[in-house]
């Protein structure tokens, strides 16, 4: 059934050939206007909101609980409050649709992420994770193993990954192609030890890395790994091949948006190792995704809390008046204040805004690191194929500043390719964050295009054609950054306690920005605010 | 030369081109409804502009001044060349220009102006030497019986003897030939006879070279894509369509592979259907997923117990294809117009998503899946869709590659099936343009022994079908993993197994 196909396809070529000949004799050339724009506008508000000015609230609403923060935390601690009975509470949004890093857009071609774009098959240490994928029908169930069953159509379709090397796309992100033994030798080497430390207990026979990160050992063997930077590690346990260190490097911009030179040796390995989901249907590797990425997520938790969701509304002030809490807020749309009177407050936004919002912990606010991102979605025409591996989920080139992009629209079940959006990811870390962070949000629409178009060009030399638009959005303050040190100190865990009426949820309490940190810290505060509202 | 002879040669030569012409206007005209179809449209046409652009051209002589005879040289070389080339030339390019009918019509309407041009430049060229009465009279018998012989020698001889594409180098060097001696008996002279003269040679050679070369050209153009003459081309959203014929064996190619020949085709398709849908007497509606072309579907209609018949194809200019072509609904028997039949043009994973019918009996009847698009279409969640649209007690028959080059892909399709919980009864069968073809017949309850097969069938007994189900060794069933989206081992599998098979 394969005849003839190379004939057709070279005659195909040659008369595309020959009208390319044609159409340069003439003249004639197909340079079509990328359109696009810089999409959100949350530093603004942000700046606002730090450099004060804002009009004073004219109204007040009375509300039980006031959730500041419509991320994943926030949206958890809704969820958990409605499972709990509390149906009294509004979650305060700034931006103009809730998710936080999880946040989506969509066009006539597909959904498409801004942010998360897949969460890994829940471990054994998740079960808020867990749950909360049988409550939404990701899990159907348990096989006769005990292990879960996961709708298949949201486990990501092969071919997963695929990496731009030598002028091919090989198969797979780890670099094969043309390695030498001692190449090979080392990269054999560092998965060996990765995988004995997925399996490793500590001294209190607790995993010595897992998901969420407070469910790992407290050895301090291996706490002690947090004060290293991993890339220090590497070098001293003889992890020295180029391709290994380049893999490593994009893990951890990945992850944390930085490369293993500013991240910490226990949060580097963490990566590796603390994914110990398995499934019945699928290899213990698999991921979940959606062509939204994690805003599918978003988008299932919200619903059922409605209007309880306020977006468009940035909390400025929080204060406490007696037994009631004021939260102010400043509606973007109306340009005008409100202020919310509540009996319990959760602050499920990032440290460094909930410790401004409480004029507490000045110095955890200077020291902690957020990456700036860059995320660009671009329409296309058609898949950029390209020599070597098929197009994949995930497609990554070596020599490049990014991270690749993935294709939106992979898990189409249509049988036919058509026009496609890809997500493009640029962790911004060639500079320090705040230089980087400060630069990225002067630069124009046009700079950006330029940039991403010519990082496209490693792999894809004919894809300005191809592209319809072009839209980004730039992440200030993207994500946390595990710097060393900043994971097992006695900080940290005293962050995530109640402060009178004020309980706290957010990823960055556990220093690692992953949904399923975010989504347990956010169920913990509900259930806290929950068990206080309804003594037993 | 005497001045008798010189007339009798050219009038000859209003013989010989008065044949040209009507060669020229046959070919075109078989060649387009060979490649469009639907013959009358096409001869009707291809005569009226033909007759049209010779009215033009005939017209345009009034502006031909006094050196007419050079003109009437320079139009036989014109004719010779346009006209000799013109079947290669739509042969060749058929399959690759976007409107192939801008091209035809175009060759034709040139060919038609010069042709019409001829016999009023050779009217002056005589008007000197004859009688106006005579001249008149043996011109247009001349011509007349030119054409005689032309519709006569086109059928009988041409056509089987040399094909469309020499026929046309023949008569192009035969009309060169008439400008040849044309210089030579009105014994024209000067720089300019003396480079038309030259051009005259050249061209006799170049058609020369077309003719010896017609086979090869046939072959470059038609067998290497097709291995037959294409008689229907064209691209759509999804897909490019093409069909071929040869004699009588029709076949269909999609993007380039091919899906049935007309020789045997009922061999594939009573196989497909009959072994399931006769073991299920009770059965009364069916499902028809891909298969647009609506051989099955004529083969499900056979059975006067179902009463109605879904086809869900993607195309729909498959399905309005072979709802309305002539040669193709004598092949599906009008299957697709049966008021018993409905049609959905929607990809199948989507209709199935949204289908709320049961079904008794399913045909699967996709293309290989020798992609990671068409791969999907084989995968335990398609299956696990396909299981809700079934009635209790039904059954699906599912098309599942060569068992003996694709032994992997073959017994994988049927690991999958068996993982969504179905019994599955695997089967093959010879078809000589596919070679040894493998069927995958699946149910949720164990179906009843069959008994007997509706009347007509040309390949199944009711002993023969028995015998589809015995594998012998070297296609018997191997492990194999399970199709899933996220791993898609089925298309691993095919592209390895059909790799080694054809590199």
């Amino acid at each position: 059934m394969w005849r003839g196909r190379t004939r057709r396809q070279f005659l195909a070529g040659s008369a595309g050939a020959a009208a390319l000949a044609g159409a340069g004799l003439f003249g004639v050339s197909r340079k079509r206007r990328i359109t696009g724009r810089i999409v959100g506008s949350d530093a603004a508000v942000g700046h606002r909101i730090r450099d004060g000015g804002l009009p004073a609230p004219d109204r007040q609403e009375r509300v039980p609980v006031v959730i500041v923060g419509g991320g994943i935390a926030g949206l958890a601690a809704a969820h958990a409050l409605r499972s709990r009975g509390v149906e009294g509470f509004v979650v305060l949004e700034m931006a103009a649709q809730p998710g936080g890093n999880s946040v989506s857009g969509a066009n006539a071609v597909s959904a498409f992420p801004w942010g998360a774009h897949y969460l890994p098959l829940p471990g054994p240490e998740a079960g808020d994770v867990s749950r909360l994928l049988r409550e939404l029908g990701v899990i159907l169930g348990d096989d006769a193993r005990g292990l879960p069953v996961f709708r298949e159509d949201f486990l990501v379709q092969d071919p997963v990954e695929r990496l731009f090397l030598h002028g091919r796309w090989q198969e797979g992100l780890v670099p094969n192609l043309g390695l030498g033994p001692e190449e090979r030798g080392s990269l054999d080497a560092f998965f060996h030890r990765m995988a004995g430390f997925k399996e490793r207990r500590g001294s209190d026979g607790r995993p010595a890395f897992a998901i969420p990160l407070d469910a790992s050992s407290t050895d301090p063997e291996l706490r002690a790994l947090d004060r290293v930077p991993f890339a220090d590690w590497l070098r001293l346990e003889g992890f020295t091949g180029e391709s290994l260190r380049w893999y490593v490097d994009y893990c951890c911009r990945d992850d944390y948006g930085m490369a293993s030179d500013r991240v910490s040796a226990w949060a580097g390995i963490h990566y590796f190792a603390a994914r110990r989901g398995e499934a019945a249907n699928a290899p213990s590797h698999a991921v979940l995704t959606w062509p939204e990425g994690n805003g599918w997520l978003v988008h299932r938790v919200r619903e059922p809390l409605g209007d309880r969701v306020r977006s468009g509304l940035a909390v400025f002030r929080v204060q406490q008046e007696g037994a009631t809490l004021s939260v102010e807020a400043y509606d973007v749309q109306a340009r005008r204040s409100m202020a919310f009177l509540a009996e319990r407050v959760v602050m499920a936004t990032p440290r460094f805004i909930a410790d401004r919002l409480l004029e507490r912990n000045p110095k955890a606010r200077r020291d902690t690191v957020y990456a700036p991102w860059l995320v660009a979605n671009l329409t296309l025409e058609s898949l950029p194929e390209g020599r070597g591996a098929p197009v994949s989920w995930d497609n990554v080139w070596q020599g490049s500043p990014s991270l690749g992009y993935i294709v939106a629209n992979h898990q189409s079940l249509h049988p036919v390719p058509r026009s496609t959006v890809l997500t493009y990811y640029l962790p911004l870390d060639a500079t320090d964050p705040v230089t980087a962070r400060r630069v990225a949000l002067e630069r124009s629409w046009d700079s950006w295009r330029d940039q991403i178009l010519d990082d496209f060009r490693i792999p894809h030399p004919g894809l300005s054609d191809q592209v319809l638009t072009l839209d980004v959005m730039v992440w200030g303050h993207g994500m946390v950054s595990p710097a060393p040190g900043s994971l097992w100190n006695p900080e940290r865990p005293e962050s995530a306690q109640p402060q009178g009426r004020v309980h706290f949820a957010h990823s960055d309490l556990s220093g690692i920005s992953i949904f399923e940190e975010a989504w347990t810290h956010g169920i913990r505060a509900g259930r806290e605010v929950a068990d206080l509202l309804n003594p037993a | 030369m005497s001045d008798r002879s010189t007339r009798l040669l050219l009038l000859a030569s209003v013989f010989v081109i008065a044949t040209c012409g009507l060669i020229y206007e046959l070919i075109a005209g078989t060649l387009a409804s060979y490649l469009l179809g639907d013959s009358v449209t096409q001869f009707s046409t291809i005569i009226g502009v033909y007759l049209f652009a010779m009215g033009v051209g005939s017209w345009l002589s009034r502006f031909v001044g006094a050196n007419e005879a050079l003109i009437f040289v320079r139009v036989q070389l014109l004719i010779g060349v346009l006209g000799g080339c013109s079947a290669a030339v739509l042969f060749v390019l058929f399959a690759h220009v976007a409107s192939f009918r801008v091209l035809l019509y175009g060759l034709i309407g040139l060919v038609g102006t010069l042709v019409g041009l001829e016999i009023p430049l050779l009217l002056r060229i005589l008007k000197d030497r004859l009688e106006f009465k005579d001249l008149v009279a043996q011109v247009f018998t001349f011509d007349y019986i030119g054409a005689l012989l032309a519709s006569l020698l086109f059928p009988l001889v041409l056509v089987p003897g040399l094909g469309l594409v020499r026929s046309a180098f023949l008569f192009g060097a035969l009309n060169v030939a008439v400008g040849w001696m044309t210089l030579r008996v009105l014994r024209l002279h000067g720089p300019p006879a003396r480079m038309l003269e030259g051009t005259a040679a050249v061209l006799l050679l170049l058609l020369a070279a077309g003719f010896a070369a017609g086979g090869r050209i046939l072959e470059w153009s038609e067998r290497s894509a097709f291995e037959a003459p294409v008689i229907h081309a064209r691209s759509t959203p999804y897909q490019r369509i093409v069909l071929t014929r040869h004699g009588d064996d029709l076949r269909l190619h999609l993007n380039g592979n091919l899906q049935f020949s007309a020789r045997d085709e009922y061999r594939y398709h009573e196989a497909l259907v009959h072994p399931g849908l006769a073991r299920m007497p009770e059965a009364r509606r069916v499902l028809v997923l891909g298969g647009g072309d609506g051989l099955a579907v004529r083969e499900v209609l056979r059975h006067a117990h179902v009463d109605s018949v879904m086809l869900v194809d993607l195309d729909p200019e498959m399905t309005r294809l072979f709802s309305t072509q002539a040669l193709l609904t004598d092949l599906n028997a009008g299957a697709l117009t049966s008021p018993r039949v409905r049609i959905a043009n929607a990809d199948a994973f989507a209709w199935l998503g949204t289908n709320t019918q049961r079904f008794d009996f399913v045909v699967v009847d996709f293309p290989d899946p020798s992609n990671f698009s068409l791969g999907k279409l084989f995968t335990t969640t398609f299956y696990e869709r396909l299981r809700t649209a079934l009635a209790p007690g039904g059954a699906v028959v599912v098309q599942a590659t060569s068992p003996l080059v694709a032994r992997r892909a073959f017994w994988c399709v049927d690991a999958t099936l068996r993982r969504c919980g179905f019994q599955t009864e695997p089967y093959h069968v010879y078809v000589p343009s596919f070679g040894e073809w493998g069927f995958i017949l699946a149910s949720l309850e164990p179906l009843p022994e069959l008994s007997a097969l509706p009347a007509g069938l040309k390949f199944l007994t009711v002993e023969g079908a028995r015998d589809l189900f015995r594998f012998p060794p070297d296609m018997d069933r191997v492990p194999t993993e399970v199709n899933r989206l996220n791993n898609q081992v089925l298309v691993r599998y095919f592209e390895e197994e059909w790799g080694r098979y054809a590199p």
